[in-house]
């Protein structure tokens, strides 16, 4: 059964980019843990003989003809946008590395 | 004249139509009511009169009519786009974003000549029981407003009780439309997954994500139901198949007879947790529908009990996805960009300052039963209890058409009551939830006041995927049979509390 | 960071290691449109002009899959002798990245859509080289980032960045290859030849544009050493985005010498990405294991299972064209070709050419000839591609036919070709317009001859007296006086007849 330590719900938030406080990390730490000791309980009857089940209903083979269609202009992609510059998004500057 | 927002919208439909009122008249009505009351309910985050009474207007001029409620104004749940309003999701990180597209839900409402009076406020991003985890204060409850209208969708469920509007869009994940329609004495349906275009619907869980008509009749949800369902190729997940005929399915109903209709009570919602008032009110119910001519028996759906917890593993596992794009990159909320902070930094603080306690838990939530290692014992398994749940609804469509349950073990709690304790909350959908894992349709509709707490109580009805006008044939059958009780909603006073 | 690595003499490498490789590519298709929404695939543009609700990743918008790329994807499969999956489905990739919209890659995961193939690759010398492919993917590509301020224009050392999410979504491809074991020595040449082989094959199917200088084809190049008595792989890593492929060969071949001196020297080759410096050809490191992401990987909600008919795969089946391998083979046999003039006539880019003028009659040594020599120098000094000039291959054929019925001279042919490159019109109305026939009536030759004989009577007394090859001078004033339309082989026997050396 789960036993979440601040260290974990630490690594959960950093995974998540939650710059969380330390009253939070206690917080969330109890709270994670009661939940998912609840749904630990799906485990009981999720057998190796039991196929899985992503979508509800059983659609395969949509699919798009490869044909342009309107977009957005430039002006409506960067209205929301909260810095633009030369047509494009400006974001502080970048520290990781390209995947 | 009558207050015109106490009519039906077929009513209503039917005077635009016949030049007895005009549109506009219909709209100004609910909109004046909305400046009275709303200070004290709270259902609504953004109002378009304008936009709203240019729609009308349209119609008014118009010479034939676009739709069946052309003219019939109605309230959007803040999670659908438009293109016109702001879109929050009831979220601080989207506070004044206005999307540069219409869903495809809205777009229909306008074509359907709809006007639309503003955005209703929702648990934000959907997470939620109680409306209280809008980042733009609770909504409450119009029968008494220290109580709760129910959650995600407590704006829209709680715009139709207060009158505010007529008809209202919701959205329904784990029970989003139905508990709020429950708690409020409304009626609320979860189409079939796929049934309604998910294009513009902003994202909790998109493999239970369904939005539906909210109404205080079966009849004025099903003439919503054809407006926005059918099939639509911006969605992949959307069926390409005839909608069910719902009107003609309502309208059966109202002829007040359910003689060879197989009703299931599924056995396992009932006993601890659950209200006596709300049990009570449940075997009425029954006992309602066998007069009615339906035959009754008992349904075993064991995997049922497995529904919220698996629930509580897919939902998360979803949004901690479908959250990630609220960045501070692109579009809303953006903090501590001043120079010191990286991309990075600015993300996670964004994310921090923007979101609320219940999406952090949630997306956390989810982060870890995805994370490597746990991926089997958490989201594997509850796809698993997904495949049980599924099997358990066909077995039970084998032998019954519709199945039926409370919609909620307990009346509207009090605000404030569960915010704290987030397994009391989860509570809530505990009936819901298996319609929205197996993806078929499923209803909310009044079945009378708790005789303990003269709260409303909402029955359950549930139909196999694609049989969604079974629900309304049941559903108005039994509301005619039982009889209204949204009258009984006690007047709103004053503009504030 | 920046310290200079060790490097291992290369032949000391292959003494102690084995290298192992493997190699992740992505191919961008060159569909109309993107990969889940209908916005333009093009490459460069104003920035953020071909972007929709989708490929914004704005909230609300929904994917929908291209049918194109999926045909696409299945073709690449099928040509690299891939089993195509009955079912499978698209995956979320989690991870957080400013350049791409949702915070996730909506890609394939446990479910590739092709899967267990090989490519054979010919090296420069003939040998054949089987790589395995482990899959063929679809995915789609991310936006591109501007870094601004700072010395380098580069990541590091910006003050911020902008963005520009025209490329985001565009459909990608990723062929990933099973490691590739037992080419010691020649490990950087396979990758080369790897890649190389690869493009052609996805030129031939006509699904990319393939222009690794655009970024259409990347690849990245995992390497790793076994020493010669190991029984597993060794560690290896993984250099991204290798934009050339002579840069393919180098950063091979320096991580096969980088690590061999880190192990050699009692040290451990770390997990990590490593970026190639294209300007003096190493490697630098990037993102180590310990700090990979979790991908979370779980399938994509908002699309649905794909589920190829055997129908469908059949019909495409049957769209390929000849493989580039089968291609070489078969035209090598057919034109009894060396190993050498083989490679030769691929590396002209022309083979399409040579073949088609083949096609339209002419023998295949004097197709290769014409277009391998005298119109690649034309080409050349045009400063365009071959295939760019102005001429057909039924144009080219046609002159090798007017040479070999001794119509034209090589010399002439040689005009005629220059006057339909000058858009003259068809190689006949050019020796008409420019009247290019060779002299062949025989008394207007002799008059030719006697009148240079008379102009030269001490030469003709030369070859008179027995100096025959003095008849070259007679020769050239002919053929000047005829404006080189005489056969000159005919002009000679003239002169010698006349001089009665004949
Ligand atoms: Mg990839
Ligand atoms: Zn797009």
């Amino acid at each position: 059964m789960p036993n979440i330590s601040r260290a974990e719900v630490a690594h959960l938030a950093k995974l998540a980019r939650l710059a969380v406080t330390d009253d939070e990390l206690d917080v969330f730490a109890g709270q994670l843990d009661q939940i998912l000791d609840a749904v630990a309980k799906v485990g009981e009857v999720a057998g190796d003989d039991i196929p899985p089940t992503s979508h509800a209903v059983p659609l395969t083979n949509v699919f798009r003809e490869d044909v342009v269609r309107p977009g957005l202009t430039q002006q409506q992609a960067l209205a929301g946008a909260p810095a633009a510059e030369e047509g494009r998004f400006r974001v502080p500057r970048i520290l990781g590395e390209e995947q | 004249m009558t207050d015109l927002t106490r009519f039906t919208a077929a009513e209503l439909a039917e005077k635009i139509r016949g030049r007895e009122v005009s549109a506009v008249e219909v709209t100004q009505a609910h909109l004046n009511r909305i400046a009275e009351v709303d200070g004290a309910v709270n259902a609504f985050l953004h109002l378009d009169a304008e936009g709203a009474l240019a729609a009308a207007r349209a119609v008014d001029e118009a010479a034939e009519p676009a739709s069946a409620l052309a003219g019939v104004p109605l309230a959007l749940k803040d999670v659908l786009t438009t293109r016109d309003m702001p879109t929050t999701c009831g979220s601080k990180t989207l506070e004044g974003w206005v999307p540069p597209y219409d869903a495809t839900v809205t777009r229909k409402l306008r074509e359907a000549g709809m006007p639309i009076l503003g955005k209703t406020n929702m648990d934000e991003f959907a997470m939620g029981s109680s409306t209280e985890n809008s980042a733009f204060g609770p909504t409450r409850n119009p029968w008494d407003p220290t109580r709760i209208p129910g959650g995600s969708g407590g704006g829209s469920a709680a715009s139709l009780a207060a009158f505010e509007a007529p008809l209202a869009i919701g959205t329904d994940t784990g029970g989003s439309i139905r508990q709020p329609g429950a708690v409020t004495g409304t009626v609320g349906v979860k189409p079939t997954y796929g049934g309604v275009s998910r294009y513009g619907l902003v994202a909790f869980s998109s493999s239970l994500d369904q939005a539906g008509p909210c109404a205080r009749t079966v009849l004025d949800a099903a003439l919503l139901h054809e407006v926005i369902a059918g099939h639509d190729p911006l969605d992949s997940t959307s069926i390409d198949a005839p909608v069910p005929p719902v009107v003609a399915a309502a309208r059966e109903g109202l002829r007040g007879d359910l003689t060879g209709v197989k009703v299931g009570v599924v056995t396992e919602f009932a006993g601890d947790g659950y209200q006596a008032g709300v049990q009570r009110s449940f075997e009425a119910a029954v006992a309602q529908l066998r007069a009615l001519g339906a035959e009754v028996v008992e349904v075993s759906c064991p995997n049922f009990t497995y529904a919220l917890p698996a629930y509580y593993l897919i939902a998360p596992s979803e949004c901690s996805s479908n959250l990630a794009r609220f960045d501070a990159m692109r579009y809303g909320l953006r903090v501590a960009d001043d120079g010191r902070h990286s991309a990075e930094e600015v993300m996670s603080l964004t994310r921090e300052a923007g979101f609320g306690a219940e999406v952090k838990r949630r997306v956390m939530l989810g982060t870890y039963a995805l994370s490597s290692g746990y991926y089997d014992a958490y989201y594997g398994s509850a796809q698993k209890v997904r495949t049980l749940i599924k099997r358990d609804f066909d077995d039970a469509f084998e032998r019954v058409d519709v199945l039926v349950s409370p919609t909620t073990p307990t009346t509207a709690f009090k605000i404030g009551e569960r915010v704290d304790d987030p397994l009391a909350m989860y509570l809530a959908d505990l009936c819901t939830i298996p319609a929205n894992l197996a993806g078929n349709a499923a209803m909310s509709v009044p079945s009378g006041l708790s005789d303990e707490d003269g709260l409303p109580v909402g029955l359950q009805i549930m139909a196999p995927a694609l049989a969604d006008d079974r629900l309304y044939r049941v559903g108005a059958a039994y509301e005619v049979a039982r009889g209204s009780i949204i009258d009984r909603v006690p007047e709103l006073k004053g503009a504030t509390l | 960071m920046t310290a200079v690595a060790d490097l291992m003499d290369y032949d000391e490498v292959l003494e102690r290691f084995d290298p192992v490789l493997g190699l992740e590519v992505h191919v961008e298709l060159n569909t109309n449109t993107k990969m889940f929404c209908g916005c333009a695939n093009l490459f460069g543009g104003e920035p953020n002009t071909h972007v929709c609700p989708t490929c914004l990743g704005l909230p609300g918008s929904l994917p929908v899959v291209n049918g194109k790329a999926v045909e696409s994807a299945i073709r690449i499969g099928l040509a690299l002798n891939c089993e195509i999956a009955p079912w499978c489905r698209f995956a979320r990739k989690n991870y957080f990245y400013p350049d791409m919209p949702k915070n996730f890659q909506t890609s394939q995961y446990d479910e590739p859509i092709a899967f267990n193939g090989y490519l054979d690759v010919t090296l420069d010398d003939g040998e054949v080289v089987r790589v395995e492919i482990e899959r063929a993917h679809m995915e789609e590509d991310t936006g591109k980032s501007l870094h601004v301020g700072g010395a380098t224009g580069r990541i590091h050392g910006a003050e911020h960045s902008l963005l520009d999410y025209n490329r985001a979504g565009v459909p990608l491809i990723e062929i990933v290859t099973k490691p590739i074991t037992g080419t010691g020595a020649r490990a950087p040449e396979v990758a080369r030849a790897y890649v190389s082989a690869l493009r052609d094959l996805l030129l031939a199917l006509g699904v990319s544009d393939v222009r690794m200088d655009q970024g259409s084809l990347r690849c990245d190049a995992n390497v790793s050493l076994m020493t010669k008595d190991a029984t597993e792989f060794g560690t290896r890593t993984e250099t991204k985005n290798v934009n050339s492929l002579r840069s393919v060969e180098r950063a091979v071949r320096y991580e096969m010498t980088r690590q061999a001196a880190v192990l050699a020297d009692g040290g451990k080759v770390t997990q990590e990405t490593r970026h190639f410096q294209e300007a003096d050809g190493t490697t630098s490191p990037g993102r180590t294991k310990e700090t990979a992401e979790d991908y979370r990987y779980f399938p994509e909600p908002d699309l649905v299972p794909i589920a190829p008919p055997a129908e469908w795969v059949g019909q495409l089946r049957g769209t390929l064209p000849e493989m580039p391998a089968a291609r070489r083979q078969r035209i090598q046999t057919e034109w009894g070709l060396t190993a050498e003039e083989l490679r030769d006539l691929f590396n002209s880019g022309a083979v399409d050419r040579v073949e088609a003028t083949v096609a339209a009659g002419a023998k295949p040594g004097d197709a290769r000839g014409w277009w391998i020599n005298f119109l690649a120098q034309e080409a050349n000094s045009r400063e365009v591609e071959l295939t760019a000039l102005p001429i057909t291959p039924g144009q080219v054929a046609r002159v090798i036919e007017l040479v070999s019925t001794g119509e034209l001279t090589n010399k002439l042919a040689r005009e005629v070709v220059k006057g339909v490159l000058a858009g003259e019109g068809e190689p006949d109305e050019v020796v008409e317009k420019r009247g290019l026939k060779v002299v062949s009536d025989d008394s207007a030759l002799l008059a030719a001859v006697d009148e240079a004989l008379a102009a030269q009577p001490d030469i003709a007394d030369k070859i008179r007296g027995g100096k025959v090859q003095a008849a070259g001078a007679i020769v050239g004033s002919v053929m000047k006086a005829t404006k080189g339309q005489a056969d000159a082989k005919r002009v000679r026997e003239l002169i010698l007849e006349r001089v009665g050396q004949g």
